[in-house]
């Protein structure tokens, strides 16, 4: 009996193992592969039209702190490209800030609507997915830029008799990658203030906390894991944002995505793009790492 | 008997919801009513009487349509619930997850800005209160059901609130945890000196644990009294009917004191009516049965239902109405009755009650 048994437990194991296969091969296809792809063309030289001459070299690397005097072939250091990925990371950490200050109010209100009226309010977030990104941010575009609507409006009022300078501004990239993932911040912050037992918040008032004490001992502590989940959600794309500095921006603020695109495109360095692409990827997983350990010990000791 | 100082006094305090397109519900329609100091007072009644809604309005999560609430004397109908030494325990305890078990118990003082020390005195005394000094470190969810009730307990009672409000506290446990907790109940309240009101909707609870009852219904509170009065004097047939079991006659009032039944004859029942068509309640318990030419009404029996400790027996009377009559199963008569033999029914001399209605 015992026999059969773990003869029919082998015969499920196998069968399972097999059920796993396509998802372990769109993992490989669709995750592994590409990052070893990105990784080999690193540590190879770029070819002079675009893509890779199989020669080992650690240049891409070296270059990203490192510039190679042209005339005694000597490394100096220069801080461009660290520029650029302090920028970003200065961006993306105030992009994280202000829609975390504007969501949670917004998934706060959203959670506290009647059950049959939150869908409604969830699909309102949504709208904007409806249309693609970059639309979207030439949108945004017609409206700060000197004839745009928000300067006609205030020269028509006679507020100002010449147009505010937005568009090409740190403003400007800020303004389109508030508006680009607000709704990342959103969504989960309202998933876990949904899922609140607001009975907890009505046994923090009825135990003497006021209003300011019940928000930051009851509902952001249970909010805590919607809080987490957005500020990455935010803060990941955010890094790496593309189109929106790009249009916004005017190509004068660079940022990491730009200056990976420019790699591929007109820089003709593929190699220089991919180092690029894993120095941001290891710093985002080495904060990340450190965030998450943080964050979970904090709650371990209450 | 000194004279009792009253705790929270409603007075005239109703509560309307109103919602758009839709009528007007009166969840409490004029309530007054006066609970005194060191009082275990029960809410009780069916879901949607109002009960809870009242006892929002004492703990302040939902403020008065109209009417006063006083706490001592003071209108408290309008503070937020913050401000008012009253706490509540929560009908699923409500404790927060993310604290120990200490931490819930400590909050309520933490927020009242006591020194660290004297709250965690407090903490201490209320754990041993409970019974719970073990647990102290725990996280809420790593405790039963049972233990959480008791956090909620001690979390609502360390701050030494005036009043403390239960919303059914002990409807999520099973049979014999209730029963433990009914008890457990009456002596933190005995021990604390603190007024409870207690809300319920299971009468046998609140027969058992009550100093005093208001049976409610409908935004209404029908009558208030002792557990004793309550049971045995029931006012209207509203609370005859939902307070155990109980099976009504109708009559015509004769003189004071005197009703003819239209099932026959004519009974002794206590009631302020003398004149006119009545209903008179008789407690199952207070009827007995015994042979057809003994008996002061005469019946049928129609069912015999057996409980262990007694027996229901359903007979229905000439007027082809039901009545029903429980016994102890105490051999006798009764042991050997079955559907459709013919019986006498005699009501005990002073248990009938004419209603007011």
């Amino acid at each position: 009996m015992a026999e059969l048994a773990s003869t029919a437990d082998h015969n499920n194991a196998k069968r399972n193992r097999w059920l796993s296969a396509p998802a372990l091969i769109s993992i490989v296809i669709f995750g592994i592969l590409p990052l070893l792809v990105i990784l080999v063309y690193s540590f190879l030289r770029p070819a002079n039209y675009g893509g890779v001459v199989w020669k080992f070299s650690t240049e891409a690397y070296s270059s990203f702190l490192f510039q190679r005097d042209i005339f005694d072939d000597t490394l100096q250091f220069t801080p461009d490209y660290l520029i650029i990925y302090a920028r970003s990371i200065g961006f993306a950490v105030f992009t994280t800030l202000v829609c975390l200050l504007l969501g949670f109010p917004t998934a706060y209100f959203m959670a506290t609507r009647p059950p049959e009226q939150r869908n409604w309010w969830v699909l309102l977030i949504t709208i904007p997915f409806w249309s693609n990104l970059l639309v979207r941010t030439l949108a945004i575009m017609f409206i700060i830029r000197d004839e745009g609507l928000i300067n006609h409006i205030l020269i028509w009022a006679g507020f100002i008799d010449k147009p505010i300078v937005m568009l090409y501004t740190n403003f400007s990239i800020m303004l389109g990658l508030l508006y680009s993932f607000l709704p990342f911040m959103v969504l989960p912050l309202y998933s876990s203030l949904e899922k609140m037992d607001f009975r907890l918040v009505e046994a923090g008032f009825d135990l003497y906390a006021n209003k300011r004490a019940v928000l930051w001992r009851i509902i952001i502590p249970l909010a805590k894991p919607g809080i987490i989940a957005g500020c990455l959600l935010v803060f990941i794309p955010a890094l790496g944002a593309y189109v929106t500095p790009l249009i916004l921006g005017g190509g004068l603020h660079l940022m990491i995505g730009d200056l990976i695109a420019q790699q591929f495109g007109s820089g003709r360095n593929w190699p220089q793009g991919s180092a690029l692409a894993l120095i941001l990827m290891a710093g985002v997983l080495i904060s990340l790492f450190f965030y998450v350990r943080n964050t979970t010990g904090k709650m371990h000791h209450g | 008997m000194k004279p009792k100082n009253a705790a929270i006094e409603a007075r005239g305090v109703s509560r309307v919801f109103a919602a758009k397109g839709q009528q007007a519900v009166a969840a409490l329609d004029d309530v007054s009513v006066t609970i005194n100091e060191n009082e275990f007072f029960t809410l009780l009644g069916p879901s949607g009487c109002g009960k809870t809604t009242l006892l929002r309005l004492i703990a302040g999560f939902d403020f008065p349509t109209s009417g006063e609430i006083l706490l001592y004397g003071e209108d408290i109908a309008m503070l937020p619930p913050f401000k008012r030494p009253v706490n509540t325990v929560f009908q699923n305890y409500a404790l927060f997850p993310h604290m120990t078990v200490a931490e819930n118990i400590g909050f309520g003082l933490e927020m009242l800005d006591k020194p660290r020390a004297e709250i965690d005195a407090r903490v201490a005394e209320m754990l041993k209160l409970v019974r719970m000094e073990d647990l102290a470190a725990r996280k809420t969810s790593q405790i039963s059901g049972g233990q959480q009730q008791r956090v909620a307990l001690a979390r609502a009672l360390a701050p030494k609130p005036k009043v403390l409000l239960l919303d059914e506290p002990l409807s999520a446990l099973d049979y014999k945890l209730r029963k433990d907790m009914q008890i457990e109940l009456k002596r933190l309240q005995h021990e604390t000196g603190i007024t409870f009101i207690f809300v319920t909707h299971d009468q046998e609870e609140a027969l058992t644990m009550s100093d005093r009852i208001a049976v409610m219904s409908k935004g209404h509170i029908l009558q208030v009294g002792s557990p004793h009065q309550i049971y045995d004097e029931p006012s209207v047939r509203f609370v005859a009917n939902f307070i155990g079991e109980t099976n009504f006659l109708n009559g015509t009032v004769t003189k004071k004191g005197r009703v003819k039944l239209t099932a026959g004859p004519e009974i002794e029942a206590a009631g302020s009516a003398s004149t006119g068509t009545v209903t008179v309640v008789v407690r199952p318990e207070h009827a007995s049965l015994t042979t057809a030419a003994k008996g002061q009404l005469k019946a049928v029996v129609s069912n015999v239902v057996y409980f262990g400790t007694d027996t229901h027996f359903h007979v229905t009377l000439a007027d082809g109405a039901g009545f029903m009559v429980r016994q102890q199963n105490s051999g006798g008569l009764a042991a050997s009755l079955k559907p459709g033999d013919k019986v006498g029914v005699m009501i005990a001399p002073g248990t009938a009650r004419i209603l007011r209605d």
